[in-house]
C-alpha cells in the first residue's frame, strides 16, 4: 500500500464486505446511545425479534433531557421522564451498560465516552447524534447516524456506508493569546461554510492542532459537523496516548503496549493524497462571535454585524436578512456593542475541565453584570464537575454569580428546563445558533468559554485581548 | 418500509437555504418514543404562531398564513422543493419521520446535508438532487402556476414537468433498489452474517482491545 491518510487506514481495516456498488459494509467497534434517538431503534429490534449483537460494546447515557438541578427529585416533565425510563428499560432488557442519572460518570455522551476510554484510536464509533465527530480527536473514525442506523448497528454491528472524500485542513502557526480551539473551528466554518465539508471526512493537522490539548482537539472535531462533515479527526501523538493511559476501558499492561504499537501508525503518511486541502494560519485567528442563525455567520470580536446589501448572491442575502431579523440586530453594529441576557457555559463542545478553567481564569474575582439575568455553568460530566470542585472552580463561579449545575446537554439544545425565552440573547459555548435552538425565539451567539465569561461580567461582548477594561 | 416507484403530487416551494432539522421538527417533539405522528408539527415554529407542545392537539392553533404549507394552493403537497443544504444540523431521524407523516415522499433540492440525505432513504423518502439552475426554474414555475404538479419516476430516474420535459437525476443503485422494493436494510445485512463473523474473528486477533 502506498502513502495512506489516517482516514484510509481506519476505513480499510473495517471493511467487512465491498458491495461493489460504491458502498461497503463497515464494521463498527463502539456504539454510544442516548435517550432521544434510541427508543424507536429498540422498538424496531423488538418488533423484528432481533437482539443486540454485541451489547458489551454499547454504552448508554441519558443526557439530552436530564434536569441540571435537584436531580434527586427526578424528571418533572412526564414525557421526558418516559424517554429516560424507556432507556433504562431498554438497557436492562438488552444487557447494555448505562451510566444513569445518579451515576457520577453520567454526562454528555461525547464527554463521557473519552473519559471512560470507550473511545480509542483506530476504532470506528457511532452514536445517534451528529456531534459524534468529537471522538475523532483520538484518531478514531466517529460519526453521527440516524435512528434506523442505530438499529442497524445494534442488530449487526455494521453499517452500510459510502466512502466519503478526504479533506485535510492544515493549520500552521500559533493561536494568538485570547484565541482558543473554539475560535479556530468557528473561523474555519466561517471560511468554508456550513456545507464546505459535506461529503468529506476532515483531518485536522498542522502545528496549531498539535499544540492543542486533547480537550481542544475535541472542540475542533466536535464542530466538524457544523462545517457539513460527518467526521473530523486528528492523528495520534504523545498527547493522545497520555490522555488514554489508565482510563477505565483502555487496554492495560501488555495489551496497552501492543495497542500503542499500532496506534502510533495512526497518522497520515507523508505524501498521502487528500481530495481537498485547505491551509490556514492560526496566527490570524481572533476570538470569534457568531451574529446569525448558522455557525458560518461569524465574525471576529472586533468586527461588525455584516451588511446583507453588500452580499451579491440573492439566496445568501435573503438568509442574512432573515437572520438579522431573527437576531434583532442591524447591519454595522459593532459586536462589542451587543448586550446579552444570559450566559451558558457547557455542552460537548466546551463543557470539559479546560473550558471551565479558562472561564474561571477570566472571571478572576469579578462578578456577573447586573443586567445579565442568568449565567450558568453546566459541566460536561459528573467527573468534570467533581474535578472542577476539587480545584475550587465552582467557588469562583458561584462567587461571581454563576449557577453551578449538574451535567447534561442543558441549554445547548434546551430540551430540559434550561431555555431562553423569546427575544433573549445568550452568549453560549455550545455549537449551534439555529433559530429556536436554545428556546423558541431565543438568540444565540456562539463563543469560547473565556469570551462567554467576559460577556457575563461586562453584560456585552468584549474583546478579551484588550483586557476586561 | 413503503416502496416508492412513481410519485405525482403538488409541489410546495420552501424558498430558504440551510433549512436545518431543528426547523423541520423542533426539539420538544423529540421527547416522543414513537416514530409516527410528527406530521402536524412539521416546521412547527414557522407554521404556527404559538409554540407547539408534544402531546397537545394542534386543532385550533393559530397558523401563520404566510408560511408556504399554510397557503391553500399548496395543501396536500407531496413533493417539497427546497434550497441548498436542506436538512443540515442534528441527526434526528424525526425530521424525515415528520416529512413523511405530513405526506412528503420526495424532496427536490440542489444539495442536502449528509445524514439527513441518508435518513430519507431509510424511511421511504426520495431526496432528489437537481442542479441549482434547474431548481431555480422549478421554483419559478411552481410559484407561477397554481396546482403545479411534478411526477417523479424513480425507476427511470426522472422528474417530469407538467410540460412533459424529463429531468434526469442520479441515485445510488442500491438505495434505488431498496426504495423501489421497500426493503429493510437489516434483513439484507444479516444475509452477510458469515462475512461479519469472519471479520470479527480476524479483528479479534489483530486488535483484541477493540472487543470488550
Ligand atoms: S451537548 Fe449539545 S451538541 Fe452535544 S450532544 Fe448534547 S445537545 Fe448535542
Amino acid at each position: 500500500m502506498g502513502a495512506a491518510t489516517l482516514f484510509d487506514k481506519i476505513w480499510e481495516s473495517h471493511v467487512v464486505r465491498d458491495n461493489g456498488d460504491g458502498t461497503v459494509l463497515l464494521y463498527i467497534d463502539r456504539h454510544l446511545v442516548h435517550e432521544v434517538t434510541s427508543p424507536q431503534a429498540f422498538e424496531g429490534l423488538r418488533l423484528a425479534g432481533r437482539r443486540v449483537r454485541h451489547p458489551e460494546v454499547v454504552f448508554a447515557v441519558p443526557d439530552h433531557n436530564v434536569p441540571t438541578r435537584d436531580r434527586h427529585l427526578g424528571i418533572r416533565d412526564p414525557i421526558a421522564r418516559l424517554q429516560v425510563e424507556t432507556l433504562d428499560g431498554n438497557c436492562r432488557d438488552f444487557g447494555i451498560v448505562q451510566f444513569g442519572m445518579e451515576d457520577r460518570r453520567q454526562g454528555v455522551v461525547h464527554v463521557m465516552a473519552p473519559e471512560q476510554g470507550v473511545t480509542l484510536p483506530g476504532l470506528t464509533l457511532v452514536c445517534g447524534d451528529s456531534h459524534t465527530a468529537t471522538h475523532g480527536a483520538f484518531a478514531a473514525l466517529a460519526f453521527g447516524v440516524g435512528t434506523s442506523e442505530v438499529e442497524h448497528v445494534l442488530a449487526t454491528q455494521t453499517l452500510l456506508q459510502k466512502r466519503p472524500k478526504t479533506l485535510l485542513i492544515r493549520v500552521d502557526g500559533a493561536l494568538p493569546a485570547g484565541s482558543t480551539a473554539k475560535d479556530l473551528i468557528l473561523a474555519i466554518i466561517g471560511r468554508i461554510g456550513t456545507a464546505g465539508g459535506t461529503g468529506f471526512a476532515i483531518e485536522f493537522a498542522g502545528e496549531a492542532i498539535s499544540a492543542l490539548s486533547m480537550e481542544g482537539r475535541m472542540t475542533v472535531c466536535n464542530m466538524a459537523i457544523e462545517a457539513g462533515a460527518r467526521a473530523g479527526m486528528v492523528g495520534v501523538d504523545a498527547k493522545t496516548l497520555a490522555y488514554l493511559k489508565d482510563r477505565p476501558l483502555s487496554p492495560k499492561g501488555e495489551m496497552w503496549e501492543r495497542a500503542v504499537g499500532q496506534w502510533r501508525r495512526l497518522v497520515s503518511d507523508p505524501g498521502a493524497r487528500f481530495d481537498r486541502v485547505i491551509e490556514l494560519n492560526a496566527g490570524l485567528v481572533a476570538p470569534q462571535v457568531t451574529w446569525g442563525t448558522s455557525p458560518e455567520m461569524v465574525v471576529p470580536v472586533d468586527g461588525r454585524v455584516p451588511d446583507p446589501q453588500a452580499e451579491a448572491d440573492p439566496v445568501r442575502r435573503g438568509s442574512m436578512l432573515k437572520a438579522l431579523e431573527y437576531m434583532g440586530l442591524s447591519a454595522g453594529t459593532p459586536i462589542t456593542g451587543i448586550a446579552v441576557d444570559k450566559v451558558f457555559i457547557g455542552s460537548c463542545t466546551n463543557g470539559r475541565l479546560e473550558d471551565l478553567e479558562a472561564a474561571a481564569a477570566l472571571l478572576g474575582g469579578r462578578r456577573v453584570a447586573s443586567s445579565v439575568k442568568l449565567a450558568m455553568v453546566v459541566p460536561g460530566s459528573g467527573l468534570v464537575k467533581a474535578e472542577a470542585e476539587r480545584r475550587g472552580l465552582h467557588r469562583v463561579f458561584l462567587e461571581a454569580g454563576f449557577e453551578w449545575r449538574d451535567p447534561g446537554c442543558s441549554m445547548c439544545l434546551a430540551m430540559n428546563d434550561d431555555v431562553l425565552a423569546a427575544g433573549e440573547r445568550c452568549a453560549s459555548t455550545s455549537n449551534r445558533n439555529f433559530e429556536g435552538r436554545q428556546g423558541a425565539g431565543g438568540r444565540t451567539h456562539l463563543v469560547s468559554p473565556a469570551m462567554a465569561a467576559a460577556a457575563a461580567v461586562a453584560g456585552h461582548f468584549v474583546d478579551i485581548r484588550q483586557g476586561m477594561g | 418500509m413503503e416502496p416508492l416507484r412513481v410519485v405525482t403530487a403538488i409541489v410546495a416551494p420552501l424558498d430558504r437555504a440551510n433549512v436545518d432539522t431543528d426547523a423541520i421538527i423542533p426539539k420538544q417533539f423529540l421527547k416522543s418514543i414513537r416514530r409516527s405522528g410528527f406530521g402536524p408539527n412539521l416546521f412547527d415554529e414557522w407554521r404556527y404562531r404559538d409554540r407547539g407542545e408534544p402531546g397537545r392537539s394542534n386543532e385550533g392553533r393559530p397558523e401563520n398564513p404566510d408560511f408556504v404549507l399554510n397557503r391553500s394552493r399548496y395543501r396536500g403537497a407531496g413533493i417539497l422543493l427546497a434550497r441548498d443544504n436542506f436538512g443540515c444540523g442534528s441527526s434526528r431521524e424525526h425530521a424525515p419521520w415528520a416529512l413523511l407523516d405530513y405526506g412528503f415522499r420526495v424532496i427536490i433540492a440542489p444539495s442536502f446535508a449528509d445524514i439527513f440525505f441518508n435518513n430519507c432513504f431509510k424511511n421511504g423518502i426520495l431526496p432528489v438532487r437537481l442542479e441549482g439552475g434547474v431548481v431555480d426554474r422549478l421554483f419559478r414555475e411552481t410559484e407561477a402556476t397554481e396546482g403545479y404538479r411534478l411526477t417523479v419516476d424513480l425507476e427511470r430516474q426522472e422528474v417530469i414537468t407538467p410540460g412533459g420535459e424529463a429531468l434526469a437525476f442520479e441515485v445510488d443503485p442500491f438505495r434505488r433498489h431498496c426504495l423501489l422494493e421497500g426493503l429493510d436494510d437489516i434483513g439484507l445485512t444479516l444475509q452477510h452474517l458469515g462475512a461479519i463473523e469472519a471479520f470479527e474473528a480476524r479483528r479479534r486477533q489483530e486488535a483484541p482491545w477493540a472487543f470488550l
